[in-house]
């Protein structure tokens, strides 16, 4: 255990002690789920029979214009609030509430102030009881975002984008074989938004967890993604369901993303 | 800061360091002076101590001389007198005025306003009287203000957390806790076996209630989003509380515990001239019922001191534990 609590390389196949085997995603479906927030008038429908099944350890992406529903898609799915209709099941159970297995990368990066990079990042296994066991996930965590430097800082000693980097490691570090990600590179620079979608493809084929991509730029879901949901307008339904199953790593200029990204683009614009 | 290089126009390199230096001989020039107004002119009255003041000024005063010649370099005290030596002036013209004003001139009725010495003559004879004063007023204190802080940030949590005691509770504390803890008094010293316990409850009072007001709301106002993350990582009810609500909380709790001394020092003090018949508020009473006006005086800058000192160390224990936090306030 002492030997491995430091991940001495980040190639993909020197994978410390103490970090299970690659998980396998889960599976998961939704069914003409409806969802409305109570507002003072009148109920706010924000999502409206979105019914959807991703394969264990697929890569999906959510495109859809802002306020359409998509973070409360992921909320729902995280477990943080039951629908008001519909059914949502991971590997075929119903949900009751959140878990672990879980992880959700919030659209904030809602790092705890009080506590440093790396205790931030040790929250799950903190929460779990098992600090002392996972301390080597950790590190690793913090490293495969590329904030081993920093495991000492406060947040408000970062900047916006490795505050994201810091909670998207605080989300790795549980293993979850299902990731939401709710726009998680939203903040960064575009460079070290390609580096990290790279790092994100890198990651989740190293893995093998199931992925639900939020986010608002196409090339991104293009890149990514093995399949890509376009949502409407308040409130969702969805709009379009597009297979996507280039090999990686992809190519920006490759003729069939440019195609692709018009498209969609055209079905957003009309949205 | 003396040691900063200045860069002048020409480009030569000057270090100013002879200007704190002679500030802080100023300071032990008025030191030295303010030593030879005590000791010079003859007293307007029968001062037991005014030699010794004399003396006691004019070795502060070659210390400072000493410290303005030392170079500050590395040396921590050396430079901190150098930067309070304009302070240091000032108090010595102040105390040179209350000298003249008192022992020297006797501008002020005299027994009602002793000059220096006669408090140096306090510190010195009655000393022992003083220090026991200081120990039970302490003691009094802690053992209050802990039972307060501990029972005020529970409660604070408790309501904050749960509807249920925030149902059954808050109506009470919004009834009772405005309530200054001191209109209990007559109360509380028929109702409890001894003064002391009384005294204890009186000011477990005062700081219990700041401290559970603002637990409560520090609680209240933690950013929903913080249980959000913690639930998605597996995090449970006891995490929830221990590890996210109270941290975010703790700013105020501090403002609270801050708020719940102030108050608990008012209640201890009448407590003490009513109830008690020990510590620096009865040696407050006692002193002005012998018309023992140096004694007063003195008492009142033990008591000065002391409180000074317990928010000092307040603040410092928040600044260690909040050393997360940006800009806090400076004590
Ligand atoms: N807790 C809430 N109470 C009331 N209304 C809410 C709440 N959360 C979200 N909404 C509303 O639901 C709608 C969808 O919000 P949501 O955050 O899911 O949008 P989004 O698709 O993630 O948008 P963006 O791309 O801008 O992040 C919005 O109109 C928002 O005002
Ligand atoms: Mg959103």
């Amino acid at each position: 255990m002492v030997a491995g609590l430091i991940a001495p390389s980040r190639a993909p196949d020197s994978v410390p002690a103490g970090v299970p085997a690659p998980v396998r995603g889960a599976a998961l479906s939704l069914r003409d789920v409806h969802h409305a927030f109570a507002l003072r008038k009148a109920p706010l429908p924000v999502l409206d029979g979105v019914s959807f099944d991703v394969e264990p350890g697929a890569f999906v992406a959510l495109l859809g214009p802002s306020g359409c529903g998509k973070s409360t898609l992921l909320r729902l799915v995280a477990g943080l609030e039951p629908p008001n209709e519909g059914r949502i099941a991971v590997d075929g159970a119903p949900l009751r509430g959140p878990h672990p297995s879980r992880g959700l990368v919030f659209q904030d990066p809602t790092l705890y102030p009080w506590r440093s990079v790396i205790g931030n990042v040790a929250v799950g296994p903190e929460a779990r009881g098992r600090a002392r066991a996972e301390s080597g996930r950790v590190e690793e965590a913090l490293a495969l975002v590329g904030l081993s430097g920093f495991s000492d800082a406060f947040p408000h000693q970062l900047s916006g984008g490795m505050a994201q980097r810091v909670a998207l490691a605080r989300a790795l570090v549980n293993a979850p074989p299902l990731l939401l990600l709710d726009e998680p590179l939203g903040k960064l620079d575009s460079l070290t938004r390609l580096t990290m979608q790279a790092e994100l493809v890198r990651l989740w084929q190293d893995k093998g967890f199931t992925a639900l991509l939020v986010t608002h730029d196409v090339e991104e879901a293009l890149m990514l993604a093995q399949r890509i949901l376009v949502f409407s307008d308040r409130p969702a339904r969805i709009r379009a369901d597009i297979a996507c199953d280039r090999p990686y790593p992809r190519h920006r200029e490759d003729p069939g993303v440019v195609a692709d990204r018009r498209a969609i683009l055209d079905l957003l614009g009309t949205a | 800061m003396s040691d900063i290089a200045l860069v002048r126009a020409d480009g030569a390199v000057r270090r100013p360091a002879f200007l704190p230096a002679l500030a802080s001989v100023a300071a032990a020039a008025a030191w030295i002076g303010l030593s030879a107004l005590v000791a010079l002119p003859p007293d307007l009255g029968d001062f037991g101590f005014t030699r010794e003041l004399a003396i006691g000024f004019a070795g502060f005063g070659a210390l400072l001389l000493a410290a303005g010649f030392l170079h500050p370099g590395e040396a921590g005290l050396v430079r901190r007198i150098q930067g309070w030596s304009p302070w240091l002036v000032v108090l010595a013209g102040l105390l040179g005025l209350w000298e003249l004003a008192t022992a020297k001139r006797a501008w002020l009725p005299m027994p009602f306003f002793p000059p220096p010495q006669a408090i140096l003559e306090v510190f010195v004879e009655d000393y022992a009287r003083l220090a026991d004063s200081v120990w039970h007023s302490l003691r009094l204190l802690a053992g209050g203000y802990a039972l307060g802080a501990l029972a005020g940030f529970t409660l604070g949590v408790a309501i904050g957390w749960s509807r249920n005691v925030g149902y059954w509770v808050h109506p009470v504390l919004r009834f009772v806790g405005p309530l200054p803890a001191t209109a209990w008094l007559p109360l509380a010293f028929f109702v409890f076996p001894s003064s002391g316990a009384a005294s204890t409850f009186l000011v477990a009072l005062a700081t219990g209630f700041p401290v559970t007001v603002l637990t409560w709301s520090g609680i209240a106002g933690v950013n929903k989003a913080y249980y959000d993350v913690a639930r998605t990582l597996g995090a449970r009810e006891g995490f929830l509380i221990l590890k996210v609500a109270i941290p975010a909380a703790l700013p105020h709790v501090f403002v609270g515990l801050f708020m719940g001394l102030g108050s608990s020092f008012a209640v201890l003090v009448v407590a003490e001239m009513l109830g008690v018949k020990a510590g620096l508020g009865w040696y407050l009473q006692w002193a002005q019922g012998w018309a023992a006006y140096a004694n007063m005086y003195a008492a009142l800058a033990v008591m000065a001191l002391a409180c000074s000192g317990l928010i000092t160390l307040l603040f410092r224990v928040r600044d260690r534990l909040l050393s997360w936090q940006k800009g806090l306030v400076q004590w």
